[in-house]
């Protein structure tokens, strides 16, 4: 019986995955490749937003169309480079399922995951599922001590001063209602890391329920980072922020 | 209510104790003198202990690396046959 209704429900969700890219030709490709080989029997849609990427990954992902189809990976570029937090709003704006996944084109983010961040969705009726690579399954590979240094204490700080409610505050894999997506986002003013911060404190302090499904996180292998600079202090000023508005 | 707002009224009930304390003495003064000190001490602690802890328990997948490996050979050998210019890296 509940296989059977859930089986249902899930042949009317239709799922959005947006992607941001910026010079992720390679990675692209990979991913979505991913994508289709652990949707299958899914209702979804993938949405590439490119900011203009020199490096021709707009090309990519129209040779990617002949082979999945139009249909199911749209491409809505850019002109230029505007940031992260527009290119899901603009992605967002072209969706059209009832079901929004965010994630990074850079196969840090594995789309293995999905039928999980699905899964769990469907189990509990949550409004957001989001990621987490810091409990029992999840992790991450590839980073130094300075990294893990900073990550752990960002957290650590983030959890006593804030009360968050969820594990990983700054993971960006994330499934949303659409509905909460829109009403979250529409509140958020932050960029980089602190945007997705932003985002799953805000839905917490919103009432909206949040889920945890456990990620790994594998760093990127081909391609640069694009969040840059003085991070920390960027960090700390988001945090205060956020004390003083949410 | 704004998330500071709470902190701020935690903050403000302890220093209610704290005073309560100070007169009616039910701990020597010179004792009750130190405890904010006491707070602060051990709050750096506990943030460095967990700090600590979390460097030391911190969750690695060395094993995903290498299958994210084999997932990218299998995509770029669909990608190719495909006729995807994924290029030659
Ligand atoms: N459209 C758009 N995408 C972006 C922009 N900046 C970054 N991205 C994409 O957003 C995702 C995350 O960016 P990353 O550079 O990987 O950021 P990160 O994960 O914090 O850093 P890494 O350590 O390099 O993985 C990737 O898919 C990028 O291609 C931007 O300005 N516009
Ligand atoms: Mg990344």
């Amino acid at each position: 019986m509940i296989r059977n209704s859930m089986e249902e429900k899930e042949e009317k969700n239709k799922y959005s995955i947006i992607v941001p890219t910026y010079n992720e030709r390679l990675n692209i490709a990979l991913t979505i490749y991913l994508i289709f080989k652990h949707l299958q029997n899914v209702n979804f849609e993938v949405i590439v937003v490119d900011d203009g990427s020199p490096d021709g990954t707009q090309e990519i992902v129209k040779q990617l169309q002949q082979v999945y189809g139009e249909d199911c990976i749209l491409l809505r570029p850019r002109p230029k480079k505007l940031g992260l937090g527009t290119a899901y709003m603009h992605g967002l704006k072209h969706a059209t399922g009832n079901f929004v996944v965010i994630m990074d084109a850079d196969l840090s983010h594995h789309p293995k995951y999905l039928p999980s961040f699905i899964k769990k969705q469907i189990e509990t009726g949550a409004s957001i599922v989001t990621g987490t690579r810091y409990v029992k399954g999840g992790g991450v590979h590839g980073w130094n001590l300075m990294r893990k240094l900073t990550s752990r204490g960002a957290n650590v700080l983030a959890h006593t001063l804030l009360w968050p409610g969820v594990s990983d505050l700054t993971g960006s894999f994330r499934l949303y209602q659409k509905s909460v997506l829109e009403d979250v986002i529409s509140s958020c003013v932050s960029k980089g890391y602190v945007f997705q911060m932003e985002m799953i404190v805000r839905a917490s302090r919103k009432g909206y329920h949040i889920e945890e499904v456990p990620i790994t996180f594998v760093d990127r292998v081909y391609g640069s980072s694009k969040l840059g600079g003085s991070e920390i202090v960027e960090y700390l000023k988001g945090l205060l922020y956020l004390l003083v508005t949410t | 209510m704004k998330h500071i707002v709470k902190i701020m009224a935690l903050l403000v009930a302890l220093s209610a104790f704290w005073i309560s304390l100070l007169q009616t003495s039910v701990l020597p003064q010179s004792y009750t003198w130190l405890l904010p000190l006491y707070f602060i001490v051990s709050l750096g602690c506990y943030g460095l202990l967990m700090v600590g802890v979390g460097l030391i328990q911190f969750p690695t997948c060395p094993h995903e690396a290498i299958l994210l490996q084999k997932d990218i050979v299998e995509a770029k050998g669909f990608l190719k046959e495909k006729g995807v210019d994924i290029g030659s890296e």
